[in-house]
């Protein structure tokens, strides 16, 4: 775990920390849990791993399935157990995140920092990786008969793939609902313990269920402009992408139940990974 | 060049004075506080600087050049008296240096005028607001001393204002905010955060001022030395130990059991990071730091062991 670490491209200072506060010794921990769910507790299968480039700036943007950042740290993980060299996804957490002891200290030791345009853009500046779900804390609200839709993108995320002329890498993924279903989310609660909501599930404990989970990534798309573009414009690029994780997740539902699919381009050299 | 220095007798306003002295400039200094072994070639007026006696200062000098360091830092001194010398005084430089002929005047600020608040981004730019009014009102005499001598940079067009905003210093003066906050063996914090700090070694900041007095550059900038780094590394690098208590604890403790006083709003920057972007004052003077955070940490660490604790 820790030669992984090493191998990331990141400036980490003699003590062990990047500019931004990521820390060698929070990632090997993290990663080190991560293993469990991601090889053994959810068997995660990355497909079309060959179109996330290696190095350089890019942006993964998904959808959000299930009740809580399942996703997120899945994607997080197959970036750091897949890729080689390994890249550390970077995600932008919600704001609230950041308010409550050890969630904050904890998000920006492994990499994920608010949702600030600012941060974003930062990072990729510097040519590191983003994770984007532009469904927002909206996406995670999804119940389970929902969990294969999508719902509103933000505009954001485009705007500054233009401005930074970062290529998007589409993905869809599968099975966080069927992993935590959620019935009901309980948005009063959550806001009197300072979160959007609380996700509930018809079983106690609440916890996910290892059931299996698909990460499908896609060709990588490359927008022109500049990011100032009129809303119109812009929203048209993201409904591009928007169909492209649509094509996705329909994609790996249609794999799931052994139906034909050729919807989907997945680069050049296409390989199924585990 | 003659170069006035308003809050002379500081831990930085000494070393610059005799980094400008050294550089064969003449330097003429202003504080309230004395300079006890003060080199003959400085002259240091013990007056207040918003008194008759300073302005007489810069009517017999007709400084070239000032360097505003005469602003009051210390959270210990509150109240009105404090929001008098920072505003007041801040007020009283800008006005020598149109009446008396400065050509440039340089405002040592502080990064702090950011603010710590969890939405706030990582790597401030001179273009943001300035949010520590809201997070940390205590600051507040600092923050509109700033903006104050940022309105020099449109009001008095004739005079290069320069507005820097120094991140924390730490050396072997051991001046400064960081420094006392890391002043006992033991250093409160706030338990599950660990924000990130930015210091730099203050010799570094020295070079900072010079090269912005050499470059004569107009205009507001962040000043920063190595790449920041988590409060948890400063207190292990400089032999301290961490205290982490939750927040209502910590709001409880300290002032007592040898534990520093602060305000409610300096509990934030135990909590939230407050980093500047400081890439503008290095294109401007193509300023680069001579001591990385290792070497600072060290240079404080040798210069301030950690107190021996009674039970070792």
């Amino acid at each position: 775990m820790a030669d992984r670490v090493e191998r990331l491209q990141i400036p980490f200072s003699a003590y062990g920390t990047d500019p931004y506060g990521v820390s060698k010794r929070h990632l090997i921990r993290i990663f080190t849990a991560a293993r469990f769910f991601y090889r053994h507790y959810f068997s995660v299968e990355t497909h079309g791993l060959v179109n996330v480039p290696p190095r350089g700036r890019a942006m993964l943007v998904g959808n959000h399935s299930g009740g809580i950042a399942i996703d997120a740290a899945m994607v997080y993980a197959s970036m750091f157990f897949e890729m080689d060299p390994p890249r550390l996804a970077q995600g932008m957490a919600e704001k609230f995140i950041n308010k409550f002891p050890f969630a904050s200290l904890w998000s920006s030791k492994v990499g994920h920092f608010t949702g600030l345009p600012e941060h974003a853009e930062r990072l990729l500046e510097e040519d590191r990786l983003l994770m984007v779900f532009p469904e927002g804390a909206r996406g995670t609200a999804k119940l389970f008969r929902e969990r294969h839709s999508l719902v509103d993108f933000g505009t954001g995320f485009l705007r500054l793939a233009l401005k930074t002329k970062t290529p998007i890498i589409p993905f869809g993924f599968l099975g966080g609902g069927d992993a935590l279903p959620t019935v009901s989310n309980a948005y009063k609660l959550g806001k009197r313990l300072g979160v959007p909501y609380i996700p509930i599930v018809p079983y106690w404990p609440p916890v996910p269920l290892p059931v299996k989970l698909e990460i499908h990534y896609g060709a990588p798309m490359v927008f022109e402009g500049t990011g100032s573009e009129d809303d119109e414009v812009i929203q048209g690029y993201v409904d591009e992408v928007k169909a492209s994780i649509k094509r996705l997740i329909h994609h790996g539902l249609c794999l799931r139940r052994g139906e034909p699919t050729a919807s989907v381009h997945f680069g050049d050299e296409d390989r199924d990974i585990r | 060049m003659k170069i006035v220095i308003p809050g002379i007798s500081g831990g930085v306003g000494q070393k610059l004075a005799l980094h400008l002295l050294g550089n064969g400039h003449d330097v003429v200094g202003i504080d309230v506080r004395p300079w006890a072994d003060a080199p003959k070639e400085i002259s240091v007026h013990r007056v207040d600087i918003r008194k008759r006696a300073a302005e007489d200062v810069f009517r017999r000098v007709r400084p070239e050049a000032v360097v505003h360091m005469a602003t009051v830092t210390s959270l210990m001194m509150r109240g009105e008296e404090r929001h008098r010398i920072n505003l007041g005084g801040t007020r009283a430089v800008f006005e020598h240096c149109r009446t008396y002929g400065a050509k440039h005047c340089i405002f040592v600020g502080r990064h702090t005028f950011y603010g710590a608040a969890a939405d706030s981004p990582l790597f401030h730019t001179e273009d943001e607001p300035p949010m520590a009014l809201s997070t940390f009102p205590e600051l507040a005499d600092l923050v509109a001393a700033d903006l104050f001598a940022a309105t020099a940079l449109w009001r008095f067009p004739e005079l290069v204002t320069t507005v820097l905003r120094a991140c924390y210093t730490l050396g072997p003066t051991g001046h400064g905010t960081l420094a006392t906050y890391l002043r006992g063996r033991t250093v409160p914090s706030l338990l599950g955060f660990d924000p990130l700090f930015q210091f730099m070694h203050e010799d570094d900041v020295v070079t900072s001022i010079a090269l912005a007095l050499e470059r004569r550059i107009r205009g507001i900038f962040n000043v920063a030395g190595p790449p920041p780094v988590p409060f948890s590394v400063i207190v292990r690098e400089t032999g301290r130990k961490r205290l982490p208590l939750p927040q209502f604890l910590i709001d409880r403790t300290l002032g007592r059991w040898g534990l520093p006083r602060l305000p409610r709003g300096a509990l934030s920057h135990v909590k939230y990071p407050v980093v500047v972007d400081a890439s503008a004052f290095r294109k401007a003077t193509g300023f680069r730091h001579l001591y990385d955070e290792v070497k600072t940490l060290a240079a404080f660490r040798s210069a301030f062991p950690p107190p021996i604790s009674h039970d070792a």
